[in-house]
C-alpha cells in the first residue's frame, strides 16, 4: 500500500461510476448512494483486487452486483407502473430528422429492462469493450450483444416509431 | 477473398469503434451499399452521442468527499488492515495447524484452509474491520434488538441470541450480518463500555467435521484478543483489545447466558 486513498485509481473513477449510474437509475439520491455504497465496499475490500488487473470492471462489477441485488429485494414488494408497460409515460416524439433529441433520451432509456439498459449504458457511454461489458454483467459476450442489439433497436423504436419489435438480430 | 458476411454485430461493433481496421474498411464499404443498415447505425452512434451530451456533465460535479474517503476512521488504518489482509495467509495456515492439532483430521484442516479462514481470524478481521467504525458500527442497532435478532436468526438459520452485558460494564450496540462460510452467513453482535471499549460476539456455524470444543484463545496479528467455541451447532468468537483475563470473564458470561 503506496498510495493513500487521495490519490488511489479508485478516485479517478468516480466520475464514471456516478455517470454511470445516474444513467443508470435515473433517480439522483438513489443513483449517489448505490455508488456510495460501492465504493465503501470497494475500499473495504481493497485487499481483493489483485494490483494489475482491471479497476474499472471490479468497480463496476461491485457496484452491479450491488444493484442487482437492491433490484432483487425490490422487486419482492410491488412496486408502482412498471415503466415498460402501456400507460408509462411515452416520452414526446422528437422533432429532430433523426428523432432522437437528448430531452428524450432518459425517458426512452427507461422504459427498457435493466438489462439492456445496462449494456448500452457500459459500451455507449462509459466506452467499455464488449468483453469488459461481459465481465461486468457476469455473461457470455453473445448475451451482450444481444442484449444491446435488442436494446438499441427498442429506443429506435421508441423514439422513432420505426424499426419494431418484429425486427431481428441477424447472425 | 471471401470475406463474413456483415452482421449486426459487425454494426454495432463499427459504431462502437470496436472493430479491427480492415474489417471496419469491410463495413463501411457495405453500409455505404445499404442504406437501411446505414440509417440504423447512424442512429446508434446518435444514440451514443445524446447519452454522452446527456450525462457527461456529471463528470465534471465535485465528488463529495465522503465518497473520496467513505470511511475515515478506515483509511487511517488502511497500513494495518492492508496488514491484516496480507496475514490472513499465514494465520490460515497456523489455524490450520492448530485445527490439525486439535482435531487430528487432515481433511477437515484442508477445508478449513481452503474454504474459509479459521474461526478466530475470521473474527478478529471482522472486529478490526467494523470495532474501529465510528459512523456505522452496526447494520441494526440496539433500539431494534428484537428485530436485530429475529433477523440474524432467519438468516442463519438458526437461532441466534444477543447476550446482555450490562452487568459487566458493556452495553448492546446492535448487530450485523457478515460473510460466513460455504455453508452459511455470520453475524456479529457490538457491545460497549463507558470508555468505548468496544467488544465483538461473532457467530457463524462451524466448519464440516467440527465439534463442540472448550474454550479456546487466541491472539491475532493485529493485537486483538479472540476467545472461542462450540457449542450446539454454532461457533463463537469474542473478540477484544483487552487482556486476556478480562476477555476470559466477558467470554464465561456470555458462554453461561447461552446456555441458559
Amino acid at each position: 500500500m503506496t498510495s493513500g486513498p487521495r490519490d488511489h485509481p479508485i478516485v479517478e473513477q468516480i466520475p464514471h461510476l456516478r455517470r454511470y449510474a445516474r444513467a443508470l437509475i435515473g433517480d439522483r439520491t438513489m443513483a449517489e448512494d448505490l455508488v456510495q455504497d460501492c465504493l465503501e465496499r470497494a475500499w473495504s475490500r481493497l485487499h481483493l483486487w489483485r494490483e494489475g488487473s482491471n479497476l474499472r470492471t471490479w468497480l463496476f462489477t461491485i457496484m452491479h452486483n450491488l444493484h442487482a441485488n437492491a433490484a432483487r429485494s425490490a422487486s419482492r414488494r410491488p412496486s408502482t407502473v412498471p415503466l415498460d408497460e402501456p400507460g408509462a409515460a411515452a416520452p414526446t416524439r422528437a422533432a429532430q430528422e433523426d428523432g432522437l433529441e437528448v430531452a428524450s433520451i432518459d425517458a426512452a432509456l427507461a422504459m427498457l429492462p435493466d438489462e439492456q439498459r445496462q449494456v448500452i449504458l457500459l459500451v455507449g457511454l462509459e466506452g467499455m469493450s464488449y468483453q469488459e461489458a461481459a465481465a461486468v454483467l457476469d455473461v457470455p459476450i453473445g448475451t451482450v450483444m444481444s442484449r444491446l442489439h435488442r436494446g438499441r433497436e427498442r429506443l429506435r423504436q421508441i423514439l422513432t416509431g420505426s424499426g419494431g419489435t418484429a425486427l431481428r438480430r441477424v447472425k | 477473398m471471401i470475406t463474413r458476411p456483415i452482421s449486426d454485430d459487425d454494426i454495432h461493433a463499427y459504431v462502437d469503434g470496436q472493430l479491427d481496421p480492415a474489417r471496419r474498411a469491410a463495413v463501411e464499404t457495405w453500409l455505404a451499399e445499404n442504406p437501411e443498415a446505414a440509417a440504423r447505425a447512424a442512429f446508434y452512434a446518435r444514440t451514443n452521442e445524446a447519452l454522452h451530451q446527456r450525462f457527461d456533465h456529471v463528470l465534471s460535479e465535485p465528488v463529495p468527499a465522503a465518497m473520496r474517503t467513505p470511511r475515515r476512521r478506515m483509511f487511517a488504518e488502511l497500513p494495518r488492515r492492508a496488514a491484516v489482509a496480507a496475514s490472513w495467509l499465514l494465520v490460515g495456515l497456523a489455524g490450520g495447524w492448530f485445527a490439525h492439532m486439535a482435531l487430528g483430521e487432515p481433511t477437515v484442516v484442508e477445508r478449513v484452509v481452503a474454504v474459509a479462514p479459521p474461526m478466530p481470524a475470521q473474527a478478529a478481521v471482522a472486529h478490526a474491520a467494523y470495532a474501529s467504525e465510528v459512523r456505522h458500527p452496526v447494520e441494526v442497532g440496539a433500539d431494534e434488538e428484537a428485530h436485530l435478532v429475529r433477523w440474524l436468526t432467519n438468516r442463519m438459520g438458526k437461532p441466534v441470541k444477543a447476550p446482555k452485558l450490562e452487568a459487566m460494564g458493556y452495553r448492546l450496540m446492535g448487530g450485523r450480518l457478515l460473510p460466513g462460510s460455504e455453508t452459511g452467513v455470520a453475524c456479529q453482535f457490538m457491545y460497549e463500555s463507558a470508555n468505548g471499549t468496544r467488544v465483538t460476539l461473532f457467530i457463524r456455524t462451524p466448519n464440516p467435521g467440527q465439534s463442540e470444543t472448550a474454550f479456546r484463545f487466541a491472539t491475532e496479528r493485529n493485537g486483538i484478543s479472540v476467545f472461542y467455541w462450540i457449542d450446539r451447532n454454532l461457533a463463537y468468537a469474542l473478540s477484544a483489545n483487552l487482556p486476556k483475563d478480562e476477555l476470559k470473564r466477558l467470554a464465561r458470561e456470555v458462554y453461561e447466558q447461552l446456555n441458559a
